[in-house]
C-alpha cells in the first residue's frame, strides 16, 4: 500500500541554506546540495526547496542548485518561492525540479494553476495554501493568507482548496498559522477538513515540534505527507527516528 | 565505460534530465535525442514519460518515432519505458477521451478508480511476480516512486512482472521479451531505482 511521505523542507536564499543548521559533520552546512544529499541518504521521501529571498538573481542561483541536486539525488524535488509566471515555472522545471509550488501567485492569478497544469501536467503543480483560523460562531473557519502568512485575503481556505484542485493542482501543501500568525504545529481540524474535501494528496506543513505531531497529522489530520523543517534541521530528530516512530504506530512508511 | 549507444528518446517530455542523470550516475553515457536514426542504431533505448498519454503519442508520431519504436521492440531489442512510456505501449488509453496507442502490449489504460487520492503519488511496494535479472539485488515489495492517474490493464497477465496495490492491484512492471516498462519512475526511486536501471543496462550491454 502507498506509504506516507516524510519531506524535509529547506529554506534557501541566494543559493545558500538559511542559517541555523547544526550539521557540523558536513563540510558546508549552508550548501543546499550537500544538505540535500545528506537528507537523501537519510531516507527522505522527497525534498522541498523554498527560495525565501526570491530575487531574480536568487532564482538563477536556485536553478544552479537544483541542477546540481538533480545530478546526485534521485528522489523527487519540489521547488517554490516567488514563482509568478509560466516562464518562472518552466525555468524551474527545466533546471531539474520535478514539481513546483506556488502560493501567493495562485491567489493573485488563479489562471496560472490551470495554464501550468495544461502545459506541464497537474503532477508538477503543487499549490501551497497558508491558512489562518478566524473567529466564527458555529463551524470553524479558516482564511487564506498570502505573503508568508501575513496578508489575510478573506478567502475561505476550504473553498479555495476545492477551487485550486478544479483548476488543476495535483497536490496541496497546507500550512496552518494560528490566529496571531505563529506556526504552532499542524491544525488537525483544518488538515482533515481539506483532505476530506479534495481528491488530491495533501501535504501538511507548519511547525511540527515532535514526532507525535507527525503521527497526528497523518492520522487525525488525514494528511498524505508531512513537510518537516526545524526538527530535522536542528537535529532534534533524524528522519530514521521519525520513520521508526511512525512505523511502530502502524503508519506505512518507506524504510 | 561502455561505448555502446544508450539512447534516451527526447519527445519534449519533462523529466529527461532525471533519467540522463541516473544513467550518468551509474557510469554510462547516454545520448538524449529525437533523431530516429539514433534510436535505430542504439544498443538500448529508454523512453521516459511525464504528462498525458495522448500528447505523448502525438509527439512521437510527429517525430516519426512511433514506427521506429515498434520496429525496435518487434526486433526484441532492449527497450525500457517509464510511466507514460509504459502506457503508450498498450492498445489505447481512456485519458482525455480515447487515444489509440502503439498496441505493442494488448490491453487498455484506464483511470484509477475514485475512492483513493488521484494521482497515485508516492512510494508504494512492487510485488515481483517473476524471477528476472531486472530484479537482481532488489528485495520483493521494495518501494518505488509512483505519480500517475491512469493505469494499464494487460490482456495477458503473464506480462505483468510486477504488481502494486493501490486499492486495486495495478500492473507496475511489464516484461515482454526484451521490453521492460515500469509505471513508477526508477530515476526518482533512490538506490533501488538506480539498481533497476543498472540491471537493465548490465544485461543489455553484456550481450554484445
Amino acid at each position: 500500500m502507498l506509504t506516507k511521505r516524510i519531506i524535509p523542507c529547506l529554506d534557501v536564499t541566494q543559493g545558500r541554506v538559511v542559517k541555523g543548521l547544526s550539521f557540523t559533520h558536513l563540510s558546508d552546512a549552508g550548501d543546499p546540495v550537500e544538505l540535500a544529499a545528506f537528507y537523501y541518504q537519510e531516507g527522505a521521501d522527497e525534498l522541498v526547496f523554498l527560495d525565501i529571498g526570491a530575487t531574480p538573481e536568487g532564482r538563477d542561483l536556485m536553478a544552479d542548485v537544483v541542477k546540481h541536486v538533480a545530478e546526485q539525488v534521485f528522489i523527487p524535488l519540489t521547488v517554490g518561492g516567488g514563482l509568478r509566471s509560466i516562464s518562472d515555472i518552466r525555468y524551474t522545471l527545466e533546471a531539474g525540479a520535478d514539481k513546483i509550488t506556488i502560493n501567493t501567485a495562485a491567489v493573485l492569478t488563479p489562471d496560472l494553476i490551470s495554464q501550468g497544469a495544461q502545459k506541464f501536467g497537474s503532477q508538477c503543480i503543487v499549490v501551497a495554501i497558508d491558512a489562518k483560523r478566524v473567529n466564527s460562531e458555529n463551524k470553524p473557519k479558516w482564511e487564506v493568507c498570502t505573503h508568508g502568512g501575513r496578508k489575510p485575503t478573506g478567502i475561505d481556505a476550504i473553498e479555495w482548496a476545492g477551487r485550486v484542485v478544479t483548476l488543476g493542482a495535483g497536490e496541496l501543501l497546507l500550512t496552518s498559522w494560528n490566529a496571531d500568525g505563529q506556526r504552532t504545529g499542524y491544525d488537525l481540524e483544518l488538515t482533515r477538513a481539506i483532505s476530506e474535501t479534495v481528491s488530491v494528496p495533501v501535504i501538511a506543513s507548519g511547525g511540527a515540534g515532535n514526532l507525535e505531531h507527525l503521527y497526528e497529522a497523518l492520522t487525525i489530520g488525514k494528511a498524505d505527507a508531512v513537510l518537516v523543517a526545524s526538527i530535522f534541521h536542528y537535529r532534534i530528530y533524524s528522519i530514521r527516528q521519525a520513520k521508526d516512530y511512525l512505523a511502530e504506530r502502524g503508519i506505512p512508511v518507506r524504510r | 565505460m561502455n561505448n555502446a549507444a544508450i539512447v534516451i528518446i527526447d519527445y519534449g517530455a519533462g523529466n529527461l534530465r532525471s533519467v540522463a542523470n541516473a544513467i550518468t550516475k551509474l557510469g554510462y553515457q547516454a545520448k538524449v535525442t529525437s533523431n530516429t536514426d539514433d534510436v535505430l542504431n542504439a544498443a538500448a533505448v529508454i523512453l521516459p514519460g511525464v504528462g498525458a498519454a495522448g500528447d505523448t503519442m502525438d509527439s512521437l508520431e510527429k517525430l516519426g518515432m512511433s514506427k521506429v519504436i515498434r520496429q525496435f521492440i518487434y526486433e526484441r531489442r532492449p527497450f525500457f519505458a517509464v510511466c507514460v512510456g509504459l502506457q503508450i505501449l498498450f492498445s489505447g488509453t481512456e485519458e482525455q477521451g480515447w487515444h489509440e496507442c502503439m498496441g505493442v502490449v494488448p490491453g487498455i489504460v484506464r483511470r484509477l478508480p475514485s475512492g483513493l487520492k488521484i494521482p497515485h503519488i508516492g512510494w508504494n511496494q512492487v510485488k515481483q511476480m517473476v524471477t528476472h535479472p531486472l530484479f537482481d539485488g532488489i528485495p520483493d515489495e521494495t518501494n518505488f516512486y509512483f505519480v500517475h492517474s491512469y493505469y494499464a490493464n494487460p490482456d495477458d497477465i503473464s506480462v505483468a512482472a510486477g504488481t502494486t496495490n493501490y486499492g486495486i492491484p495495478i500492473c507496475s512492471v511489464v516484461i515482454k521479451d526484451n521490453l521492460i516498462a515500469t509505471q513508477f519512475h526508477p530515476e526518482k526511486s533512490g538506490t533501488y531505482g538506480l539498481k533497476m536501471y543498472s540491471n537493465f543496462l548490465k544485461a543489455t550491454l553484456s550481450e554484445r
